[in-house]
């Protein structure tokens, strides 16, 4: 199926001669794959968008002090202030009695109005601050996703091209692990396992991080594993094996190059999911003790309010927005990562 | 084809065995001491209590010879009876539930299947007709519209969606409450005249012909029902979409345009019926995110089934409840995808063939 026998969108506009200059450009310093990748990126309103979110999450999660400054200088800046601990959350606007943050940044007065801090968007039972939460939430989330994204890849891109590479039984052993691990949800297995470890690891973000990893692994090794299956018999590769080339080398040099593309499709969804799946953890009351800037762990504070959920509507808004658009941004960039490397899809829109 | 089959049908309990190793390893993770005290009811833990708990369980035996005992069941020191063996059906002793785990399974396992049951109906027609129109609409509103619910679906943490519903239609709309019955309904419920056929309300409801309680436990499971599947809906929707879209650019559809049928007939009898054959093979995963889901909405809707037990007992370390639901979503999860492949290679001669 070639885009000329295509009855229903006609082939692709010719490009004209400055967007030719452009790529060509782009094309040198990166290599065509990888400049087809970043011009379908930054030309698609929906990827644009999905960038822009991650990239205001990193302002903010850089920005943390100066948007929410912890009380003091020592503070440990994963806990979220307390002031008090009283049982009732406060709504927006209350007025910050103790340990309210040590300074007044340049920005809060002219655009709250306030002289002195409040809890900009509430507190939840306990009298933790909603807005100090969702800021540093962010670090949070980022530092979640690096690590357990990082880790399940590496493994699953070790075990995946493993198994590609050498086939027969060491493919067969490998493949049947994986499927093993597959045979739980993938949250269902993360509970347990991360249930599991925290009486052993005590509550940290270590826990849930760790359980997601183990169940997270398997979608990169059967990703790789096709991918390293497919390459693996052109004749580039068979040509640098006839010149002597040891395994590995072929592995890092020739074969995964050219399979990393579809893995960086599920990378960019996972950076999201695997954060819904921590927060979903935490909001459970698995991971994390209380008071962790962590979103789900603010959100689960609503669990003792079902009832009233109107009149605590701020605990779920904040960090249920924050999550969502998090979750969109990554989304909307592996959607459209997804879109560009299908063969199926080239000079389609 | 039948070779596939017989290999997977030979490959699925080595994957069982599989399953149940890791089950096991997990549990393995807590020392003897620490799981002794899952044994020992009432308090204070003696060092005494303790020990004996770990010889009349060899907790202390190696993971082979525990693994086994776990199976099978173990010969008690002191009576000479047979305890635990999960092949027994002995799945232990719940410690949330204050019951034995199969008696829990048996009573709470109803209540979930009928919640997920009910689920499907929206997530198979919503899911798959605007997925449909979407892709015979392309790029226009609707498809746009389409994508942006999907998008929006698989971004929203089953927890904060569910919370949010909450919000709006019962806190602030008072519709839709939580929980399975009204007071005065539940009440009856409990009583002598209601009788308990298969525990899931609206069939017993029906059969005991009560339907102002049929209809109460529907009006419960509206919230509940919408939280659950509106995450699978929205990958059926995805997938419906790109599956139509690939079906549209095939030469038969042409060539049946080309003999003059009209658009209808191309789309009813050519397109759809090739496009729907991978949205079948998604059931697994529709599967596995209905039981990662339940575990959030049965806790949030406070609904009495598996998945708050599985929550509840994660929260307080009620191993032997974790173990029993791990193994049935597993065995359950197994079982549907090996359907799936078969069903699969049944329906598509492509992959029969290939």
């Amino acid at each position: 199926m070639t885009a000329s026998t295509n009855p229903i969108s006609p082939v692709a506009i010719p490009l004209d001669d400055q967007n030719l200059e452009e790529q060509r450009w782009l094309e040198r310093l990166v290599g065509p794959e990888w400049a087809r990748l970043i011009k379908g990126v930054l030309t698609n309103p929906l990827s644009i968008s999905g960038l822009v979110i991650i990239l205001g999450f990193i302002l903010v999660a850089t920005f943390a002090p100066v948007l929410a400054p912890p009380p003091d200088a020592n503070w440990d800046t994963t806990l979220i202030p307390r002031d008090g601990f009283g049982p009732e959350p406060k709504p927006p606007g209350a007025a910050w009695r103790k340990s309210a943050p040590g300074t007044i940044p340049f920005w809060y007065t002219p655009l709250t109005g306030h002289e002195e801090w409040v809890h900009l968007w509430g507190t939840t039972s306990g009298q933790y601050d909603i807005y100090y939460g969702v800021i540093w939430g962010s670090r949070t989330a980022l530092t979640i996703g690096g690590i357990v994204v990082l880790s399940s890849a590496l493994i699953g891109i070790i075990i995946g091209a493993t198994a590609g590479f050498y086939g027969g039984w060491v493919d067969e052993i490998l493949m049947r692990v994986v499927e093993i691990f597959i045979a739980f949800p993938f949250l269902v297995g993360a509970l347990i396992l991360a249930s599991i470890l925290v009486p052993i690891m005590g509550r940290s973000i270590w826990p849930a991080s760790i359980a997601l990893i183990v169940f997270g692994w398997t979608g990169y090794a059967r990703l790789l594993r096709g991918d390293i299956l497919a390459t693996k018999e052109r004749d580039y590769v068979q040509a640098a094996r006839a010149a002597g080339a040891t395994d590995l080398h072929l592995i890092v040099r020739h074969i995964l190059p050219n399979a990393i593309f579809p893995t960086l499709v599920v990378l960019s969804l996972d950076m999201g999911a695997i954060v819904l799946s921590f927060a979903a953890l935490s909001f459970l009351g698995i991971g994390v003790q209380e008071g962790y800037t962590d979103w789900g762990q603010i959100v689960s504070f609503a669990r003792s309010f079902i009832l009233s959920l109107d009149q605590y509507w701020y605990i779920i808004v904040y960090p249920g927005m924050a999550l969502l658009l998090y979750g969109l941004g990554w989304n909307l960039v592996g959607d459209a990562l997804r879109d560009i490397l299908d063969p199926k899809m080239r000079g389609k829109r | 084809m039948t070779a596939y089959i017989i290999r997977r049908l030979l490959i699925l309990p080595l994957i069982m065995v599989g399953v149940s190793m890791l089950i096991f390893a997990m549990m393995q993770i807590l020392g003897p001491v620490e799981r002794s005290a899952l044994y020992i009811r009432d308090f204070p833990k003696t060092q005494g209590q303790i020990d004996a708990v770990i010889r009349r369980y060899g907790l202390d035996d190696p993971f082979f010879k525990q693994y086994w005992s776990w199976l099978v069941g173990r010969e008690d020191p002191e009576t000479g009876n047979t305890i635990g063996g999960i092949l027994r059906g002995d799945l232990g002793f719940s410690r949330t539930g204050r019951e034995p785990v199969i008696d829990l399974l048996k009573r709470r396992l109803p209540i979930t299947i009928e919640l997920a049951l009910v689920s499907m109906v929206p997530i198979i027609t919503i899911g798959v007709w605007l997925g449909m129109q979407a892709a015979l609409h392309h790029n226009k509103p609707i498809d746009q519209f389409a994508r942006i619910f999907a998008i929006l679906g698989y971004s929203f943490p089953t927890f904060v969606f569910g919370l949010l519903v909450l919000l709006i239609f019962y806190a602030k709309l008072g519709w839709f409450p939580p929980g399975r019955l009204s007071t005065q309904f539940a009440l009856e419920v409990g009583r002598g005249g209601f009788t308990n056929y298969t525990n899931m309300l609206t069939i017993d409801s029906i059969m005991n012909r009560r339907f102002d309680i049929f209809l109460d436990a529907l009006r419960h499971m509206v919230l509940p029902v919408i939280t659950l599947s509106y995450l699978s809906w929205a990958l059926l929707l995805k997938v419906t979409r790109s599956s139509m879209l690939e079906a549209l650019r095939q030469d038969y559809v042409t060539t049946a345009r080309a003999k003059g049928l009209s658009e209808r007939v191309v789309t009813n009898r050519h397109v759809r019926k090739n496009a729907l054959i991978p949205v079948a093979t998604i059931a697994g995963t529709t599967v596995a995110s209905l039981l990662n889901g339940v575990v959030i909405t049965e806790t949030i809707f406070n609904i009495p089934g598996l998945g708050s037990a599985a929550a509840a007992a994660a929260l307080s370390l009620d191993v032997m409840t974790m173990l029993a639901y791990a193994l049935f979503t597993a065995v359950l999860f197994v079982s549907v995808n090996l359907l799936v492949d078969i069903m699969y290679a049944v329906l598509d001669p492509r992959v029969r063939l290939g």
